[in-house]
């Protein structure tokens, strides 16, 4: 708390404790997490001694071994394809439904814009069995569009409203005076609306992906082969194989959790701003 | 022009559309808003009303069956599958669970996430740091997080008994007692997603009028006045909504549940969902669990709607 040195005595009672109070939550938030770290380094033995601290001796071996089995990268490759598929189909169905919604006065645009955001009121587990039943019925079952396709539906009605809130701000006189000048709508969405609209794109983009990448339950449903297993099914399934083994659940852990660590490192004004913007969890 | 016209023209849509469009140019531009309306929307529409929309109204049909999903629904047995799911004791457990995670979201971490985003809206060195800190767990996939919890509650392993023996006691299997398995998936919760809640106060505390809170000092309000009669009322609207996202999020909970503790032990730890998983999806009893995603649905619905109505009119 370094402002504090310039307007108030070193040792002012208020500044210790909120000092004291951030360093306590900081504590709660860091420990598990770095004690999952650092435990995939250490032996079982170790582990159970010294859950806390530094490895005595660094056991490379469990990251290694992680690292150079197959089952690691079919995992992430797993969830790379499902969750690129859905932030695709997402922003390209979103983006164009936006599109219409901001720009196209139609006979009734504002009942179909509701209509899409009763998305928004409930989650899909409400509905798991029947879209089991349609996914199955579509002959989608235990494919990657089975899992994707439903994510999509449920990520439209947020995306849809975010894209849309942004389109609009897009000054309605240059649509007017591309229009006239020939341009069709099309070319207009494709060639100023859609370059104009990066930063929404990236949030929506970024939102949509971390949902579906951390996403369980609608890959558990649909999915039965292993194969085709996204990283959550899969470290659930790695956990009941090696059920004490603890060291070795704790290196896969940190080994799936760090590409959504490092994506938030390098992305994170965009998922901060989408998903506080959007989030309907929490 | 020709046919898309006609098209256009000949639908009541079309008609509609022409008489209440103030569009300057005609002629060319409806034609192009034809052609946008019927390959913009489609899409989107379609696979939501596949995916969201119909499945929801097949949930209301299925729960009338007795049925394992196999074949065609023909076992019609009205409301009792309503019935089977209000006589189970573990809904009422699951209901009671989703009401503390609400009462522990309200009480707990709404006030803990207010508190640290008074404090780190101001500006010092590692304000930024603290603020990213905290709103990592929210981003890591909720099973990594129930999996880290796991550990960290292991009875044999874990961080909690290892501090449990330093003082010679025998470590508890916290997940796995009906009495604390509760108490631990509630603390993980407050964990994962306190930060979320404090990033949407400091969203607000930014975009909040400064000159107002000057103001106050300036006319000889202490910090703690302007605290509690200016900022606090300024947050108002953020404050509801971090309540409703908190409770749509209690009422959507469940992979958290599913590596800590299933649902168990004997169902203490149940959340709607992990309930409607648990006895429905896993055991392919189509109508019974069909019936717990409609009572799911109507109290989502029902509280979505009234808390709107109550608390947000003017969002």
């Amino acid at each position: 708390m370094s402002s504090a040195e310039t307007t108030r005595a070193p040792f002012d009672p208020v500044v210790l404790f909120k000092a004291a109070f951030l360093a306590v939550v900081a504590i709660f938030v860091l420990v598990p997490l770095l004690a999952t770290l650092l435990g995939g380094f250490k032996s079982l033995g170790e582990l159970r001694v010294n859950p806390f601290g530094w490895p005595t001796h660094w056991e490379w071996q469990n990251y290694a071994d992680i690292l150079f089995s197959g089952r690691y990268w079919q995992l992430l490759r797993n969830s790379l394809i499902i969750s690129t598929l859905t932030v695709t189909l997402t922003l390209i169905t979103a983006s164009m439904a936006a599109f219409t919604f901001a720009h196209v006065k139609f006979y009734g645009s504002s009942m179909l814009l509701s209509y899409l955001t009763l998305g928004l009121l409930f989650p899909a587990a409400t509905a798991v069995l029947p879209l089991f039943i349609k996914v199955r019925d579509l002959g989608l079952l235990d494919t990657y569009f089975g899992v994707a396709l439903p994510q999509v539906a449920f990520s439209l009605a947020m995306s849809v409203l975010l894209l849309r809130r942004f389109f609009r701000d897009i000054p309605h006189e240059l649509l007017e005076a591309a229009l006239v000048d020939g341009c069709s709508y099309i070319k207009f969405f494709r060639y100023v609306t859609l370059p104009l609209s990066r930063p929404i794109l990236a949030t929506v983009g970024t939102i949509t992906f971390v949902n579906s990448w951390n996403a369980y339950l609608l890959p558990l449903v649909m999915l039965n082969t292993d194969a085709l297993y996204p990283w959550p099914l899969g470290i659930m399934i790695y956990q009941g194989e090696y059920s004490s083994e603890w060291h070795l659940i704790l290196a896969f852990i940190t080994l799936t959790i760090l590409p959504t660590i490092i994506l938030f490192l390098l992305a994170q004004k965009h998922i901060v701003a989408g998903l506080t913007a959007g989030a309907v969890k929490g | 022009m020709t046919v898309a016209r006609r098209i256009a023209i000949a639908s009541p849509m079309g008609v509609a559309g022409e008489t209440t469009a103030q569009v300057a140019v005609r002629g060319p531009s409806w034609d192009g808003r034809f052609t946008v309306l019927i390959l913009f929307l489609p899409p989107a529409l379609l696979l939501f009303t596949l995916f969201v929309v119909l499945p929801i109204g097949e949930a209301a049909w299925y729960s009338g069956f007795n049925w394992n999903g196999f074949g065609r629904p023909t076992n019609w047995i009205g409301f009792d599958n309503y019935r089977f799911v209000l006589e189970t004791r573990a809904f009422w457990l699951a209901l009671r669970n989703n009401g503390l995670i609400i009462a522990v979201s309200l009480a707990v971490q709404l006030p803990l996430a207010l508190t640290l985003a008074l404090m780190l809206a101001e500006r010092f060195r590692g304000a930024v740091a603290l603020r990213m800190l905290f709103f990592m767990p929210y981003i890591l996939a909720e099973i990594a997080t129930g999996l880290i919890f796991s550990f960290v509650y292991d009875g044999d392993y874990g961080l909690v008994a290892s501090i449990w023996r330093t003082f010679g006691a025998e470590p508890p299997h916290l997940l796995a007692s009906t009495d604390t398995a509760m108490l631990a998936v509630l603390i993980v919760i407050v964990w994962k997603y306190f930060g979320f809640h404090m990033m949407l106060f400091i969203a607000a505390l930014q975009s909040l009028d400064k000159s107002l809170v000057e103001a106050a000092r300036i006319d000889g309000a202490t910090r703690s006045q302007a605290l509690r009669h200016v900022v606090i009322p300024l947050l108002y609207p953020t404050i509801r909504l971090s309540v409703f996202f908190a409770i749509v999020g209690s009422l959507q909970l469940f992979d958290l549940v599913m590596p800590l503790t299933r649902g168990g032990p004997a169902d203490s730890s149940n959340t709607m969902v992990s309930f409607l998983y648990n006895n429905g999806i896993s055991r392919m009893r189509v109508g019974y669990g069909s019936a717990i995603g409609v009572i799911l649905f109507v109290i989502c619905v029902t509280f979505a709607f009234t808390y709107k109505r109550w608390f947000m009119r003017d969002e």
